[in-house]
């Protein structure tokens, strides 16, 4: 199991590191897919199926073929040609470090950093569980709806924006 | 895990991957012969009794043809298109049950060969990624064509995919699960969803149409405008797999249809007879076919905008409406079980509603 994390860990951040690289946007497009693939893959290890589908769902089946999909209809060169780094790199790389750093230093503290998750019994229902927790008033309800309205907010200004009826 | 497990999936994924291929060669066939019927022809009688023998000779065609790269395309994204149109085709018939469980030796075999609690969710998961390997086809060729073509298939896939995805809601809502061997379960006794939710049923199968890039939605592809659309530039045996794709599509989504609205494997004597699932499911699926190749050898093509228009304002609106008419009716059902009867009461005349205000629309604007 730590072996099989450890390679899909290794696939995630190479594809990550390529799709910020890569000179091509197709290419990188590909990359990203590919990470979100092995985030999935990560989900599923954890006995999160129903996050590891919608990520394919949302991320790779919505998200990214949107990314294609404007890629296909910008010009046809698709190769940058300007340095891909500017002279800030170093202060980018510093704090992706610290963020990186505090990250770890928090997780260390806590105790649940070094236990294995136990095993779910095999009557757990976690979807429904999941559903249960989004719309109970005592634990998800308010931030689940600010989403949605937030969503329908986009939505509507988009299609206003879109529309050509004044 | 041992390996007895192990020899069982692999050998259940052996069975399903050839099913779907012998499936594939004989989907032409049947097609060929029935559009001849349907057109007053015979169709591909010549090789072999029945012309039964013609897939093959179609297959050893399309080995020796040669093998064309525009010279201007995008290789590595040429070369991967049409695996990874094909893949998603047979990945997604994973998680559909063929049949009730049965015993070998002491073992309990079940008949699909990953029996997941979010089945659902993974067929709507893989019906999104299908799209890649089309738009990256057309994209990747070099051709306006094909570009086109490409375009059009994302933009009607991405449509339609939330219509379909409404549509799966529908059945879950009615199996209460996501597990498609629970919703199956839930339709026993005769108590198939197409009778309780027929215009919920009717939405997937024009969803899933649309997904395939079936008549009368075969916008990606259409002759007239597009040459052959996203697979203008494929020759030979990438051509095939485009070809492949297609087909396993078409037996993979009216199984997907079979299992959540007809019941699935359920049918006589199954429980008895276990390995009557398959044959049940076979029967549906070739039916479903039938109604299928029907609707291409009668119905000309929706013109492009009135596709896009019909996704976004009738079905997806009707889809919303169908799925709170049938958690509505579910709730009721349970003060009183009759009242789940009013799910198709209603549902139909929402039905009818929509067809009305299509018909209303197509009048107003006199469309040519």
């Amino acid at each position: 199991m730590t072996i099989l994390f450890l390679i899909i860990a290794i696939v995630i951040l190479a594809s990550a590191v390529m799709v910020v690289t890569t000179r091509n946007l197709v290419h990188a497009a590909l990359w990203l897919i590919v990470s979100l693939f092995g985030v999935a893959v990560l989900f599923a290890m954890l006995n999160a199926g129903f996050l590891a589908v919608v990520q394919v769902v949302v991320y790779i089946g919505a998200i990214a073929i949107l990314f294609i999909f404007a890629v296909m209809l910008t010009r046809r060169e698709m190769r940058g040609h300007g340095k891909p780094l500017n002279n800030n790199w170093w202060i980018s790389a510093l704090l992706s470090l610290l963020t990186f750093g505090g990250l770890a230093m928090l997780l260390s503290n806590w105790d649940g950093f070094s236990q294995t998750p136990a095993d779910f019994p095999s009557d757990f229902d976690g979807v429904a569980e999941l559903g249960n927790a989004l719309i109970d008033p005592n634990q998800f309800v308010l931030p689940f709806e600010v989403a949605s309205i937030l969503l329908v907010a986009a939505l509507v200004g988009a299609v206003y924006i879109a529309s050509n009826r004044k | 895990m041992d390996w007895t497990l192990w020899l069982e999936l692999v050998i259940k994924a052996l069975v399903l991957i050839f099913a779907l291929l012998g499936g594939f060669a004989y989907l032409t066939w049947y097609e060929r012969r029935l559009l001849a019927r349907f057109q007053s022809r015979l169709g591909p009688n010549r090789a072999g009794p029945f012309g039964l023998l013609q897939p093959i000779a179609d297959a050893v065609k399309l080995i020796f043809k040669e093998e064309l790269t525009p010279a201007k395309a995008y290789k590595l994204v040429f070369f991967l298109a049409p695996i990874m149109t094909l893949v998603p085709s047979v990945i997604i018939a994973a998680v559909i049950p063929w049949g009730p469980p049965f015993q070998l030796g002491d073992r309990i075999v079940t008949q699909s060969i990953a029996d997941i609690n979010v089945g659902v969710l993974f067929l709507m998961s893989i019906a999104s990624i299908a799209v890649y390997g089309i738009v990256l086809a057309g994209w990747s060729s070099n051709n306006k064509y094909a570009m086109l073509g490409g375009l059009r298939s994302a933009a009607q896939m991405i449509s339609y995919e939330l219509t379909l995805g409404l549509a799966f809601v529908v059945a879950i809502l009615l199996g209460n699960s996501m597990n498609l061997t629970d919703i199956v379960e839930a339709q026993r006794d005769g108590r198939w969803f197409v009778l309780v939710q027929p215009v919920g049923a009717l939405i997937l199968w024009i969803a899933t149409l649309a997904e395939v890039n079936r008549h009368p939605f075969d916008m990606p592809e259409a002759e007239q405008e597009l040459t052959a659309g996203y697979h203008t530039e494929y020759s030979g045996m990438k051509f095939a797999l485009f070809f492949m794709a297609e087909y396993q599509k078409m037996i993979v989504v009216s199984a997907i249809l079979a299992t959540l609205f007809f019941g699935g494997y359920l049918g006589p004597w199954v429980d008895r007879w276990p390995l009557l699932g398959p044959v049940y499911m076979f029967l549906k699926i070739v039916i479903l076919l039938f109604i299928m190749i029907w609707v291409r050898a009668t119905w000309p093509r929706i013109r492009y905008d009135r596709l896009m228009a019909f996704g976004w304002k009738v079905l997806l609106p009707l889809a919303l409406a169908v799925v709170m008419i049938t958690a509505v009716g579910i709730l009721l059902a349970e003060i009183n079980p009759w009242m789940i009867w009013l799910i198709p009461i209603f549902s139909l005349i929402a039905g009818a509603f929509a067809s009305l205000m299509i018909d209303r629309s197509l009048r107003r604007k006199a469309y040519a």
